[in-house]
C-alpha cells in the first residue's frame, strides 16, 4: 500500500523537491553576501537582497497553505471524483490502511517540504533576525523554528479532511485556504499570548517606544502607549497607570495638558523616540504626566520562544492528527 | 456449497431514500450469473453491497459465507470491476498492473502480463488515453489478476461499443474457462447476458422476480396460442405470466412444470429477452400480485 501510495504521489512529491532545490540554489548563493555584510556593515542588512527578503518571507508564509491546498485537497477527493475509489477500495487492503498510508506519508512529506523550506530561509536570514532581534514577533514566529512543520501538518490534513468529507477538490481547496489563514490569525492573536501568563514590567514613561494622544471632535483626550522593544521578547501591551493602578482621567489629561484639549480639530498626535520632534508644549504635558504615572508594559520574555514554539507545534499538531483520525472514522463510517 | 451471493431483507436506504428495501436472494457458486434489472432496480447498490463499498442499513448478505470486506482475505476473494471500469488516468498500463501486484498479496503476475499482452495494450500508454473496450479489458485484468473466487461485474459493457462488448464477453467466457471462477454481472440487456450466462436473477424494484438456471428457466416457459376459450382449465402447476386476450384468440405465457398435452394450444419457444420483459411487465402492471389466474379459468 506504501508503494501505491507513493505512486500516486510521486510527482507531486518531485516537483516539491525541484521547488526545495531551486530555493537552496537561490538562497545558497546569496546567503554568504549576507553574513559579510552581517560582519561589515550591519546595519545595511535589511536593505540587502530586499526583493529576496520579501519573497523568502512569503514564501515561507504560504508554503503550507499551498501544500495543504494542492497535496491535501485532492488526496481523496480525486478519487471520490473520478470514481478510483471504488478501484482502490477493492483491492486486498482495507479501506482504514488506505487512508492511514496516505495520510501518513502525505503529510509527512508535506510537513518536511514546508519545514525544510522554514529551515533553509532561517540559515539565509540569520544574520538578519540577529541584527533585529525580533524572531518572537507575530510576524516572525511563524516563520522560523519549529512551528511551520506544524502547520503544515494541519493544513494538509485539513484539505484532505475536507476532500474526504465533501467528496471534491475545489470546495476542498477552499476550505483549506480559509481554514489554514483563520487558524493561524486565531492562535496568533487569541491563544499564543496566553499560553504562559504574560510577565509585567514596569517602567517609567521615558523607556517607552513612544506615546500617542487621542482626541475626538467633542470628546475627552486619551493617551495610549507603544510598548518598548525587548530583544528577542513579545511586548503584547503597553498601559499608563499611577501607583494605584489607574489610568490617567480625561479630566487630569485636560488640565496637564491644555495644548491637546484645546486644540483645533480632532486627530490623533504620537510621540515617539525617533519620530519628529513634537511641539514643546507636549513635551512637557509629558513631563508633567510622567511624575505621577508610569507604564506596565505585558510581554512574553525571549526565554520563552522555544517552549512557545514547541506548545504551538503541538497544538496545530494534534489538531491535525484528529483531523486525520476523523477522516479514518469518516472513510469507515460515512462513505459506506 | 455456500453461496456467492446470499441475501436476507437486504436494504439499504440514503436518508429517506430506499436504494434497495428488503431483497432477499440466494445466488450460487461457480456459475456465471447475470443480474438484470430496469434501471434503478438497486442492481448497483446490490453489488457495491457484495464487495463492501456499502454497508447494509438493514439485513444481512454474505458472500461465499463471510460479510463483505470483513478483512483482507475476504476483499481478495472477491475481484470487483465497477461501472464505467474507472482507472487512474495518469497511470501507465504498466502501473496498474504493478500496482495490483502492491495491494494483493494473491495477484498473479504473470496472468495479468500474458493477459494484456494477448489483448495488444500497450504497457507504457496511459490508462486516460485508452478506449472503452480497453480500459473494461484492463479492470477486468485487475480484478481477474488477484485470483478472486468471485468476480463481480457491474454493467462492464454497457458503455461500449458492440464489437469491443464481444469482445470483453469472450475474455469472460474465457477465464471462466480457465480458471473457473464464479461471475456475477449486472446488465439491463439481457442480449448480452444471454451469451454467457448459465444462471438469471432478474431484480425489479428490490425483488427477485425469477431466479434459476437459463436453460431450465427456458425449458419451463412457453408462449401458447389458441382459440379463446371461456372457463378455461389450466393445470395447477402452471403460472402465468402474461396473457394477451383477442376476440378470438388468446396468447399466454406460462410457467409449467408439466409438459403441454392440449392439442388446442400452440407452444412456441421463448427466448430469455421475452421471457425477462414478461416478467417485468407483469411487475409494472400488477404490483405485488402472485399466482394469478386467467380470468373465468378456475373458480
Amino acid at each position: 500500500m506504501i508503494r501505491l501510495a507513493w505512486r500516486q504521489f510521486r510527482t507531486e512529491a518531485v516537483v516539491a523537491v525541484v521547488g526545495l532545490v531551486v530555493v537552496a540554489i537561490v538562497l545558497g548563493a546569496t546567503g554568504p553576501h549576507l553574513v559579510h555584510v552581517f560582519r561589515t556593515a550591519p546595519s545595511q542588512l535589511t536593505n540587502t537582497y530586499r526583493t529576496l527578503q520579501g519573497a523568502a518571507a512569503v514564501l515561507v508564509l504560504v508554503a503550507p497553505a499551498i501544500l495543504g491546498i494542492f497535496f491535501g485537497a485532492p488526496l481523496v477527493a480525486r478519487e471520490l471524483e473520478t470514481g478510483t475509489f471504488r478501484l482502490a477500495w477493492t483491492q486486498s487492503v482495507s479501506r482504514r490502511s488506505w487512508v492511514v498510508v496516505k495520510f501518513a506519508l502525505v503529510g509527512l512529506v508535506t510537513s518536511g517540504v514546508a519545514g525544510g523550506l522554514s529551515l533553509m530561509v532561517a540559515w539565509w536570514a540569520n544574520p538578519i533576525n540577529i541584527v533585529n532581534a525580533d524572531r518572537f514577533s507575530p510576524a516572525n514566529f511563524g516563520m522560523f523554528g519549529v512551528v511551520p512543520f506544524g502547520y503544515a501538518l494541519f493544513a494538509f490534513a485539513l484539505g484532505a479532511t475536507a476532500g474526504l468529507v465533501f467528496g471534491r477538490t475545489l470546495p476542498a481547496m477552499a476550505t483549506t485556504l480559509v481554514g489554514y489563514v483563520a487558524a493561524r490569525l486565531a492562535v496568533t492573536y487569541w491563544i499564543r499570548p496566553h499560553f504562559e501568563a504574560p510577565l509585567r514590567l514596569s517602567l517609567p514613561l521615558s523607556k517607552l517606544s513612544g506615546l500617542g494622544f487621542t482626541r475626538s471632535p467633542s470628546g475627552p483626550v486619551t493617551i495610549g502607549a507603544i510598548p518598548p522593544n525587548i530583544p528577542n521578547a513579545w511586548a503584547l501591551s503597553a498601559s499608563i497607570v499611577d501607583d494605584a493602578g489607574h489610568a490617567p482621567t480625561a479630566r487630569y489629561l485636560a488640565r496637564v495638558c491644555p495644548t491637546l484639549a484645546g486644540g483645533p480639530g480632532s486627530g490623533a498626535v504620537g510621540v515617539t523616540r525617533s519620530g519628529p520632534a513634537p511641539g514643546g508644549g507636549i513635551q512637557t504635558c509629558i513631563a508633567r504626566i510622567a511624575t505621577k504615572f508610569h507604564a506596565v508594559v505585558t510581554y512574553q520574555p525571549a526565554s520563552r520562544y522555544w517552549p512557545f514554539q514547541a506548545y504551538e507545534t503541538a497544538l496545530f499538531a494534534v489538531v491535525a492528527l484528529a483531523l486525520a483520525a476523523l477522516s479514518v472514522w469518516w472513510v469507515r463510517h460515512r462513505l459506506v | 456449497m455456500t453461496s456467492a451471493i446470499d441475501t436476507q431483507g437486504l436494504t439499504k436506504r440514503y436518508g429517506r431514500r430506499s436504494a434497495l428495501s428488503g431483497c432477499t436472494l440466494s445466488i450460487p457458486a461457480g456459475k456465471v450469473v447475470g443480474l438484470v434489472g430496469p434501471n434503478g432496480a438497486g442492481k448497483t447498490t446490490l453489488l457495491h453491497l457484495a464487495v463492501g463499498l456499502l454497508e447494509p442499513s438493514a439485513g444481512r448478505i454474505e458472500v461465499l459465507g463471510h460479510r463483505p470486506a470483513e478483512s483482507s482475505e475476504q476483499l481478495a476473494r472477491v475481484g470487483f470491476v465497477a461501472q464505467n471500469t474507472p482507472l487512474y488516468a495518469s497511470m501507465t498500463v504498466g502501473d496498474h498492473l504493478r500496482l495490483g501486484g502492491w495491494v494483493n498479496p494473491t495477484w498473479d503476475e504473470d496472468l495479468a502480463l500474458e493477459r494484456v499482452e494477448h489483448l495488444g495494450l500497450d504497457v507504457s500508454q496511459k490508462a486516460g488515453t485508452l478506449s472503452g473496450g480497453q480500459r473494461a479489458q484492463l479492470a477486468l485484468t485487475l480484478a481477474v489478476a488477484k485470483r478472486p473466487e468471485l468476480l463481480v461485474l457491474d454493467e462492464p459493457v454497457a458503455s461500449l461499443d458492440p464489437l469491443a462488448r464481444r469482445e470483453f464477453l469472450q475474455s469472460l467466457m474465457s477465464i471462466v474457462a480457465e480458471h473457473g471462477v464464479s461471475v456475477i454481472l449486472s446488465s439491463h440487456l439481457v442480449s448480452d447476458l444471454e451469451r454467457v450466462c448459465d444462471y438469471l436473477v432478474v431484480l425489479v424494484a428490490s425483488r427477485v422476480l425469477v431466479a434459476g438456471e437459463i436453460e431450465e428457466l427456458l425449458a419451463s416457459h412457453h408462449r401458447l396460442t389458441g382459440p379463446r376459450r371461456d372457463g378455461l382449465h389450466l393445470p395447477p402447476d402452471w403460472e402465468i405470466i402474461e396473457e394477451t386476450v383477442t376476440e378470438r384468440q388468446c396468447a399466454l405465457l406460462v410457467r409449467h412444470e408439466s409438459p403441454v398435452h392440449d392439442p388446442a394450444w400452440t407452444v412456441e419457444q421463448l427466448d430469455l429477452e421475452d421471457l425477462v420483459l414478461a416478467y417485468m411487465g407483469r411487475e409494472a402492471t400488477d404490483g405485488h400480485k402472485q399466482g394469478r389466474t386467467l380470468v373465468g379459468a378456475h373458480s
